[in-house]
């Protein structure tokens, strides 16, 4: 019989046994944790079958506080755009939003219904986001961990607070803001690449795509690295780190002898984290040169001469025999 | 997680499933992927595209269809309904002469001619009983405004609706907006503000309706730039931002200029490429001559809106009116394109129709 044990999707090994409450050490840790623990197996297929408890603090309250007054805040201001409908509410919720202020109040305080609720929700979402990254960098200390994930997730900050606050303020005006809306951001995304000549011609947006796909392909490649060596131990990467086995021994000698060159058991999750971190990081500078410093980005690339011409003419009636449709055909049709 | 009974069972009879789910799985892979096969290259082949190119190779510029969609013809093309000219004799006498109470505007074309001309506009705009002799209904009314304004537009925009004379004469009638429909199809009112409890850019977006061709986008992109006459470009031309005040386009009115473009690709079944190098939307040394058309008919449709219908507006009644303002129906692209770049494909509307392809007297040419 058939039996993919090392080509798996789901994890093989749970445990259920007595909840495991972890350290309790000098910071009094034991002190907040909330929740009683149970488990699913469910859960256990994916991950730890152990569900809690949770570490909130005082910070973890706060920001899920303040990120539900945004939330609602959102939510409210798209059913009163539909005049209070449920059922319109459900119909347009992916056409709803939350705007930001018109551009003619610039940094003042606008009206409630043109603006106002925008920023009052905005500084609710700016609390929330910051005081659970301050949990973050909290729960580190506690654990006397290193703060790698504080300052992964400070990127990510640093990428959102570009879009909503350093921007518009060097801007002049908060309705450079990105509205809350599952289309209307989507519409933001790409009126703002247009109204800047074409946001592909800014470097750091190109720097910000190399490093997400290359996250993603980083990401992939270890992944199936380490799962093709878990037969030999090679899921243990901490033990094969000090103590390097055949499982490092075979995986390193795959991916250089495929290509010349490999990463350490150690060195691979600097670059995952680097490429992680860096996505934001030039995301975020090259947003903020965006309408700042330079006004249109392919114009910019023509002038650095990184836009290439292209010979030849438009307009379909040039090109006659392309694609076996003559030139008087009309296209059409719905 | 389970009821016991069923854990018990479970445990009670072991049977191995993974057979039967590698089976199960396997089979219905199958199926899915001869589905998709099918659907792609099976017969009828609804996925079968042509693509029609619109500049330089390496830029991308092109317009895709389904060859299914791409081969259907336009409905309306078949029942468009013509009769050819009768060229004036020596003895012809003047309609105005002969029948009692005929439209002043046409009295001085034959009896023939006047006949024909009546007949075939009843069957174009649906209305039966239209110019009636003696009748003198707001249809009448409107009738007679637009029969001046399809003569002017012939004769002065020819640049837009015939855009191409070397492959003969298109042109337009009746029948270009209404299609056999007393209301043409795809005109439009003005919308107002589409959300309640909001003012500013927060008011005009963010809702599916028509204008808004279904997006998010603002839904008064017609009445800013194809009633009103405002700019619809949003670039700045200098890279470097040099004074503050240089390019005042917000990303809002970036987002009115994207619903218009939207509304453009919709009216005339095309996409950004038809128009435009994607690269550089504002450069029009990378626009097709398409382009120099569409804006040409941008100032068509401002012109037909605000000198020809806006005056309109007191002769309609009140259920021919816009819902929201009272204004009147009004033009856009798609209200004689109908989704398609040329509408009726280029489908002759000038030479049965001299009456009204010019504003003085009708030229009958004898066929040779």
């Amino acid at each position: 019989m058939f039996r993919p044990e090392y080509q798996n999707i789901f994890t093989q090994v749970q445990v259920q046994g007595a909840p495991e409450y972890g350290m309790d050490n000098e910071n009094n840790m034991a002190e907040e944790r909330a929740l009683t623990p149970g488990f699913s197996s469910l859960a256990g297929w994916l991950g730890n079958a152990q569900i809690g408890p949770i570490y909130l603090g005082w910070t973890g309250l706060v920001s899920i506080a303040t990120g539900l007054a945004w939330f609602v805040i959102v939510g409210l201001n798209m059913l009163a755009h539909v005049g209070w409908s449920i059922p319109e509410f459900l119909r347009q919720l992916f056409w709803l939003a939350l705007e930001p202020p018109s551009p003619e109040y610039g940094l003042s305080f606008p009206p409630l219904n043109d603006g106002g609720w925008f920023l009052i929700a905005s500084f609710f979402l700016l609390i929330s986001v910051m005081l659970w990254w301050v949990r973050s960098y909290q729960l580190a200390v506690m654990h006397k961990m290193g703060k790698h994930i504080a300052w992964a997730f400070l990127a990510a900050i640093w990428l959102f607070l570009v879009l909503g606050l350093f921007r518009p303020i060097l801007m002049g005006s908060w309705s450079e803001a990105v509205p809350y809306g599952i289309f209307p951001h989507l519409d933001w995304t790409t009126a703002f690449s247009i109204r800047y000549g074409n946001l592909y011609y800014n470097p750091f947006h190109a720097l910000s795509i190399v490093f997400l796909y290359g996250s993603a392909l980083l990401f992939a490649m270890h992944g199936a690295t380490i799962l093709a060596v878990t037969r030999f131990g090679g899921d243990r990467e901490l033990e094969q780190i000090v103590d390097r086995g055949t499982a490092s021994e075979r995986a390193a000698l795959f991916w250089r002898w495929t290509m010349g060159f490999n990463a350490t058991m150690e060195g691979i999750h600097r670059w995952a984290w680097w490429f992680a971190v860096l996505t934001p990081i030039t995301g975020g500078i090259g947003i903020l040169l965006t309408g700042t410093v330079v006004d249109n980005w392919f114009l910019w690339a023509v002038e650095k001469n990184f836009a290439p011409a292209y010979e030849g003419l438009y307009g379909y009636e040039a090109y006659p025999d392309a694609g076996g449709i003559p030139a008087t055909a009309t296209m059409g049709g719905q | 997680m389970f009821p016991k009974w069923f854990d018990k069972w479970n445990r009670d009879n072991p049977t191995n499933i993974l057979g039967p789910a590698i089976l199960v799985g396997a089979a219905g892979g199958a199926i899915f992927f001869a589905g998709i096969l099918y659907v792609i290259w099976g017969p009828g082949g609804s996925y079968d595209n042509v693509s029609m190119q619109t500049g330089p190779r390496g830029t991308g510029m092109h317009v895709a269809r389904f060859v299914p969609d791409f081969e259907t013809q336009d409905p309306t093309i078949a029942e468009y309904f013509t009769l050819p000219p009768v060229p004036p004799g020596p003895d012809s006498e003047r309609a105005g002469d002969v029948i009692e109470g005929a439209e002043p505007l046409l009295a001085d074309l034959t009896v023939d001619n006047y006949e024909r001309l009546i007949t075939a506009m009843r069957q174009w705009t649906g209305i039966e009983d239209l110019l009636e002799p003696g009748l003198e209904n707001y249809q009448t009314v409107v009738a007679r405004s637009m029969i001046q304004m399809t003569q002017e537009l012939n004769e002065l925009w020819g640049a837009h609706v015939n855009a191409n004379p070397d492959t003969g004469n298109v042109g337009v009638s009746c029948y270009t907006c209404h299609r056999g429909e007393p209301v043409p199809t795809h005109s439009w009112f003005k919308l107002g503000p589409v959300n309640d409890a909001a003012a500013g850019w927060a008011a005009n977006q963010n809702r599916a309706t028509v204008q808004s061709q279904f997006t998010a986008l603002p839904s008064d992109a017609l009445e800013k730039f194809l009633l009103e006459d405002n700019a619809i470009n949003v670039h700045d031309l200098d890279p470097r931002v040099s004074r503050a005040d240089a390019n005042p386009a917000t990303v809002q009115d970036t987002y009115r200029t994207y619903s218009l473009m939207n509304y453009f690709s919709n009216a005339l079944g095309v996409n950004c490429t038809f128009c435009h190098n994607t690269r550089a939307f504002y450069d029009p040394a990378q626009n097709t001559p398409q382009w120099t058309v569409a804006n040409l008919g941008i100032i068509m449709v401002q012109e037909i809106n605000n000198d020809w219908l806006g005056p309109l507006t007191e002769e309609f009644p009140e259920e021919r009116l816009g819902p929201v303002f009272g204004d009147v129906a009004k033009v856009a692209c798609a209200t004689c394109h109908k989704g398609y770049q040329q509408p009726m494909h280029r489908l002759d509307m000038i030479s049965d129709w001299p009456e009204l392809a010019t504003t003085g007297e009708p030229v009958y040419e004898i066929e040779e």
